[in-house]
């Protein structure tokens, strides 16, 4: 009905008194690539893990369409080193899909047998990478899928991504806390920091004085950081933040 | 001449039929401590069975006291506390070890004071606490292979989702693992064999047959499955070891079985580990 493959509605999560996510809208529709992107503690994570189920959210809510098959490439892998385990073992830990296939997709089909402590930052984020398409996504969830990946590296993944979703016509939605490279290749960017600062095109919220807020906050020191806070007072009294303008940019 | 030699095997075998029924027991539980062993390595979850463990004299007493067949109690009561431990350690603020170190210690402690009530077990406290693999029946063998096969069993039954949540609980979860479940199995399992586990190295001691053989194995192993076979097999040498040393030395069998694996895991340290 929404049209959307996930959404979220106000979502909000608390830990003890502060509020970690306030009232989040967010969504993702089939063949667009959504970027979250916002300073470390932004709630980012958090945001993802709600839209994927796995943390409970204190308010709000989340809509899938029916039957949504996502594909979930985490931040950290939390295998432990006593774990011997083959790459082609691990992707294969997804039950259903083609070992091969997914491997040959990321671009490390030849690391199958290669054991998973043994591997690069940049290894290691395909053959999750791997792992999240053997289901076959209409939802591809990315949580700074970049990380420890030099700049080659990087542009290489989101033009990866950037492929798999002209082919599938999947929905993307990635966190990072890294912009060049990825504001060319969103179709929707999402600034968080707590609460939604701005939403909209890549364009269009790059020039938003809450997004060079934020980019600011990120280049500077804590100075910046602290400036930052006080660009945001308006938010106090406008935490809601309705509609997903899709063309042009909504600023909360 | 020929009577005399069945004579001299007849006694050999009398002597030693104490020996066989802790070496058979022992083999038992390496059977399954040894992959059971490998995910309380993977999971982490090392002071999580000690904690167990440590509850486990407080079912004996239970047991003596409502006058239950003593491995079925603590069984039980391991199992109850398994489950209460699981929920605790999901909600709890504290750090998990600081958390699981109040629940050992409170139960080890519970379970000293009932056995105080228990005028006949005062004695035994310290087989209970360390093992006393030679006092092990014929029932008790059986019991301990029947345990073992049926733990075995089931966590063959849940190996591809177990290992799944334990590779990564997230990832699982996402692609649709019911890791809760898969958990709550598998710490039942925990408790089952530390109840099997009792008589044979003695409450203080389970833990160390689990993680021992698993750490020992993991510098051999290129794969989990083969990681979880060669502890069992490293499991069962020490029990044969420690048992043989046991007998020879005069030393305590429990705490034989556990040098012994103890000394195989220091000799891997000398070969390279797999990745």
């Amino acid at each position: 009905m929404t049209g959307y493959a996930i959404e979220g509605r106000g979502l909000v999560k608390r830990f003890g008194d502060r509020v970690v996510v306030d009232h989040v809208d967010i969504g993702a529709k089939p063949g667009e690539i959504v970027t979250l992107i916002g300073p470390n503690g932004a709630g980012k994570t958090l945001l993802l893990k709600m839209l994927l189920g796995l943390v409970p959210p204190d308010r709000g809510t989340v809509v899938r369409s029916p039957g949504l098959r996502v594909g979930y490439m985490p931040q950290k892998l939390a295998i432990d080193p006593n774990l011997p385990i083959s790459v082609a073992r691990f992707v294969g830990l997804a039950g259903k899909g083609n070992v091969v296939a997914s491997l040959e997709t990321a671009g490390v089909a030849d690391m199958a047998r290669a054991p998973m402590a043994g591997l690069s930052g940049g290894e290691l984020q395909r053959v999750l990478l791997a792992r999240a398409l053997m289901r076959d996504p209409q939802l591809l969830v990315l949580d700074e899928p970049a990380q420890g990946v030099d700049v080659t590296g990087q542009d290489a993944l989101y033009a990866l991504v950037g492929k798999l979703r002209d082919k599938t016509n999947c929905a993307v939605l990635l966190v990072s806390h890294d912009l060049h490279l990825v504001m060319a290749r969103s179709d929707r960017v999402v600034c968080l920091n707590t609460h939604v600062c701005c939403t909209g095109q890549p364009e269009t919220v790059g020039r938003d004085p809450a997004f060079a807020a934020l980019f600011g906050a990120r280049a500077g020191e804590s100075l910046a950081l602290y400036r930052h806070h006080h660009d945001h007072v308006h938010d106090t009294h406008g935490h809601v933040h309705h509609g997903h303008s899709h063309d042009g940019h909504h600023h909360g | 001449m020929a009577m005399c030699i069945t004579a001299i095997l007849m006694m050999v075998i009398i002597m030693d039929e104490f020996l066989w029924r802790a070496g058979a027991a022992g083999l038992g539980l390496a059977v399954i401590a040894g992959p059971l062993g490998s995910f309380v390595v993977w999971r982490r979850l090392a002071f999580f069975g000690d904690a167990l463990a440590h509850s486990a004299l407080l079912g004996l007493a239970l047991g003596f006291m409502l006058q239950i067949e003593p491995a079925l109690a603590i069984a039980v009561l391991c199992a109850a506390f398994a489950l209460i431990l699981t929920g605790m350690l999901s909600r709890a603020k504290l750090p998990p070890d600081t958390l699981l170190s109040i629940a050992a210690f409170t139960t080890l402690s519970l379970g000293l004071i009932a056995l105080a009530f228990v005028e006949t077990l005062r004695v035994d406290l310290i087989s209970y606490l360390f093992g006393d693999i030679l006092s092990v029946t014929r029932a008790d063998v059986m019991l301990v292979w029947g345990g073992a096969l049926l733990a075995l069993a089931v966590l063959i039954a849940i190996w591809r989702p177990l290992l799944a949540a334990s590779v990564d609980e997230d990832l699982a979860r996402v692609e649709g693992g019911d890791t809760g479940r898969v958990r709550l199995a598998f710490v039942l399992l925990l408790a089952l064999v530390v109840a099997l586990a009792m008589k044979i190295v003695g409450v203080l001691l389970v833990t160390a047959l689990l993680v021992i053989p698993a750490a020992a194995s993991r510098r051999f192993a290129s794969g989990p499955e083969a990681m979880a076979i060669y502890a069992s097999i490293i499991g069962a040498v020490a029990v044969v070891g420690g048992l043989f040393a046991s007998l020879k030395f005069d030393t305590p069998s429990g705490p034989s079985v556990v040098v012994a694996a103890a000394a195989i895991f220091a000799a891997t340290l000398l070969f390279k580990r797999r990745a």
